[in-house]
């Protein structure tokens, strides 16, 4: 009986793409041929590795709808050579998955209380999945709150959803950027700044936090000082990867693997290691 | 490897020309025979083609940055301690091909790399590598995901250990509990005995295979005073090693010295230049490189070794993580001696020495974790430690 190799990546071609950024982009692709196609197929806050063949291969978050698994959605910036090239890649064209990897939001742990999800920059593509099921089970949480900071209005991810989401009665969407431009009459300043004017009660909040690492070691702060449980905070973590299966050691922070005991952490679990600095 | 089914596998007396049949019928079963040998003024490991091969009359002399092989005043097959060879080179080779895809019409076709049809045997394993196999057991089999190429290598391999008559300059084995004697997973086990004109092996059976390959060769039953020689050599060399790390508490005490003022001052010293990590036994850090022809027809994965000492290895947006010489070797030395334990269960270290010995300037891994212990401070990492040490 052969065994499978996990380091085996399978085909599957290209469904969609969409320009997010001026060097940002979305795609949709086929799941994974040993994926369930008529259920949920990942977890929010789960990854996997894309392969752009013959140029390498980078792990990427899901960015779609859990309840969507006809389709897996990444949302992906071009800064390297393979995440350019995957970038690059139109709808028939193909790509290598292995995945889905990595732990989830803890979004069943979350039932029945408030939920705030604070995200920085590209760091609300991992966190959109979690915002999809929290929307669409409505009903078992309490208040939900979605602070996002970026750096300009024309660097706000999402933008037309935000705006959707932001005229529902039942979420409260507070977006705030670094430094305003033109005609930008919403908040300026750093996402952390939000938590304080917030509506939730700390002692019944799950937060979940995703962003540039220096974002979160503020968030975690602002989230401290509010009184929310060092417990009931969960971040996602972000180091290089090769393997995403523990056996390359690349992703190490502190005594952790991100690739397998991340890359979402509930937040005591690194607090002592947070402040390290190029730990 | 089982152990063997019947309690009666008494230890035999193997001759010099009996360790050739053991070659021989290695051979004969297929496997493709490794073990030590001398190459480029080093014992390295490498096909063995006969008993000639190995390192007779060799010994070497090693200290922090210093190998050198010397002329014993015997004819000792396994007289020296271990090169900067270990057994991880074949069953984690430092290059492989993982797999190739091909353009076939507008998609692409993935084919796993081949595997090795020869098993491997193992001749001159040591105490302290037998424990760092059991490492990397847990590393590649013991996790979530098993590593495909490491399974199929380690899995049909036959392992003739050797307990240590000599210690090497820089070895603790002693200290971690891994050596001199050879203990764990092997078939056969030896000992080797070369005292006034006598030569020969006192071998102990570990599994089935072990039985069923000394079944084949020319031997006689040990007697109590040939067992009791080889204990002696044993304690001997366990009496003579001048190094030595502390059996409990290193992992708490790195983890809450993560800025621990010696950290700046091995910096000073480190040349970041990854031998350590080359050389020791249970590093197995690996990254991946893709490759294509011009067409992007044809394209590859190929893993090799990767090492926490470049500063590619931790890249992230744009820059490295640990950026600094002191942030790569805190990385080495916590991951080694502590976070390896909440990785994987237990210390990534066996006491071997070579990463002491390779050391370009001769950083001693005890004498820094000594110089840590003599002046600790809290800073960092401690609640975590705590908590875990409870667990």
């Amino acid at each position: 009986m052969p065994m499978s190799d996990p380091m085996l990546p399978q085909v599957v071609r290209v469904l969609r793409r969409r320009r997010e950024l001026p060097e940002v982009w979305t795609l949709e692709i086929e799941p994974a041929s040993d994926a369930a196609a008529d259920a949920p197929n990942f977890e929010p806050g789960q990854f996997n590795m894309l392969t752009a063949f013959g140029v390498g291969e980078v792990p990427i978050s899901y960015s779609g709808d859990p309840q969507r698994s006809q389709r897996w959605v990444h949302t992906i910036r071009a800064v390297g050579a393979v995440s350019t090239a995957l970038t690059r890649l139109r709808a028939g064209d193909v790509l290598g998955v292995r995945g889905p990897f990595g732990s989830a939001w803890p979004l069943a742990a979350a039932e029945g209380r408030d939920v705030l999800v604070v995200a920085g920059g590209l760091g609300l593509a991992p966190l959109r999945p979690a915002i999809y099921r929290l929307l669409a089970q409505r009903r078992r949480y309490g208040r939900v709150t979605l602070l996002y900071g970026t750096r300009s209005p024309d660097d706000i991810l999402f933008r037309r959803e935000l705006e959707r989401w932001r005229r529902r009665l039942d979420v409260d969407v507070q977006v705030t950027v670094d430094h305003a431009v033109g005609d930008w009459h919403g908040h300026v300043g750093v996402v952390p700044a939000l938590i304080a004017r917030a509506d939730f009660d700390p002692a019944r909040t799950s937060a979940l936090v995703c962003g540039p690492e220096v974002m979160m070691r503020f968030t975690l702060a602002a989230l401290r000082t509010a009184g929310v449980a060092e417990t009931a905070i969960h971040l996602s973590m972000e180091r290089n990867m090769k393997c995403a299966v523990g056996l390359c050691g690349h992703c190490q922070f502190g005594p952790t693997l991100v690739c397998r005991d991340g890359a979402v952490y509930r937040s005591d679990l690194l607090a002592p290691y947070l402040p390290i600095r190029e730990l | 490897m089982n152990p063997p089914a019947d309690a009666d596998v008494s230890p035999a007396v193997l001759t010099v020309d009996g360790f050739q049949c053991l070659i021989d019928e290695l051979q004969r079963r297929g496997y493709r025979v490794i073990g030590p040998t001398v190459a480029d003024g080093a014992i390295v490991y490498d096909d063995l083609a006969s008993v000639d091969a190995l390192p007779r009359g060799v010994g070497d002399a090693q200290d922090a940055g210093r190998y050198r092989l010397t002329r014993r005043d015997d004819e000792a097959l396994f007289g020296y301690a271990v090169g900067p060879h270990s057994w991880k080179r074949f069953l984690n080779p430092p290059r492989l091909k993982l797999w190739s895809s091909r353009r076939e019409g507008d998609g692409v076709r993935v084919e796993p790399a081949p595997e090795p049809r020869q098993p491997l045997a193992f001749i001159g394993v040591r105490g302290c590598e037998l424990r760092a196999i059991a490492i990397q057991d847990r590393v590649f089999l013991g996790g979530r995901y098993v590593d495909r190429p490491y399974d199929v290598r380690r899995r049909g391999a036959f392992i003739v250990a050797v307990s240590c008559g000599t210690a090497g300059g820089t070895c603790f084995c002693t200290s971690m509990g891994s050596g001199p004697r050879a203990q764990g997973d092997f078939d056969l086990a030896l000992t080797e005995i070369v005292d006034a004109g006598e030569h020969h092996f006192v071998v102990e059976v570990g599994s089935d295979a072990g039985r069923e390959i000394m079944a084949q060769l020319p031997s006689r039953d040990a007697t109590s005073a040939d067992c009791r020689q080889a204990e002696r050599i044993v304690a001997a060399t366990a009496a003579s090693m001048g190094r030595s790390l502390p059996a409990e508490g290193v992992r708490e005490l790195l983890l809450d010295n993560l800025d621990h003022p010696r950290w700046d001052q091995v910096a000073e010293r480190c040349l970041s230049c990854a031998n350590c990590t080359m050389v020791c036994p249970t590093c197995f850090c690996s990254s991946v490189e893709d490759s294509s022809d011009l067409a992007s027809e044809e394209t590859a994965r190929e893993r090799r070794w990767d090492s926490c000492f470049t500063t590619d290895f931790a890249y992230l947006h744009g820059g490295s993580v640990r950026a600094t010489t002191r942030a790569r070797y805190r990385q080495w030395m916590t991951h080694k001696l502590a976070t390896w334990i909440d990785q994987f269960g237990s210390s990534g270290c066996v006491g071997c020495g070579r990463c002491i010995t390779w050391c370009p300037v001769g950083i001693d891994i005890t004498e820094e974790v000594r110089a840590i212990a003599a002046a600790p401070a809290r800073t960092g990492g401690s609640d975590h430690a705590d908590g875990h040490a409870q667990d």
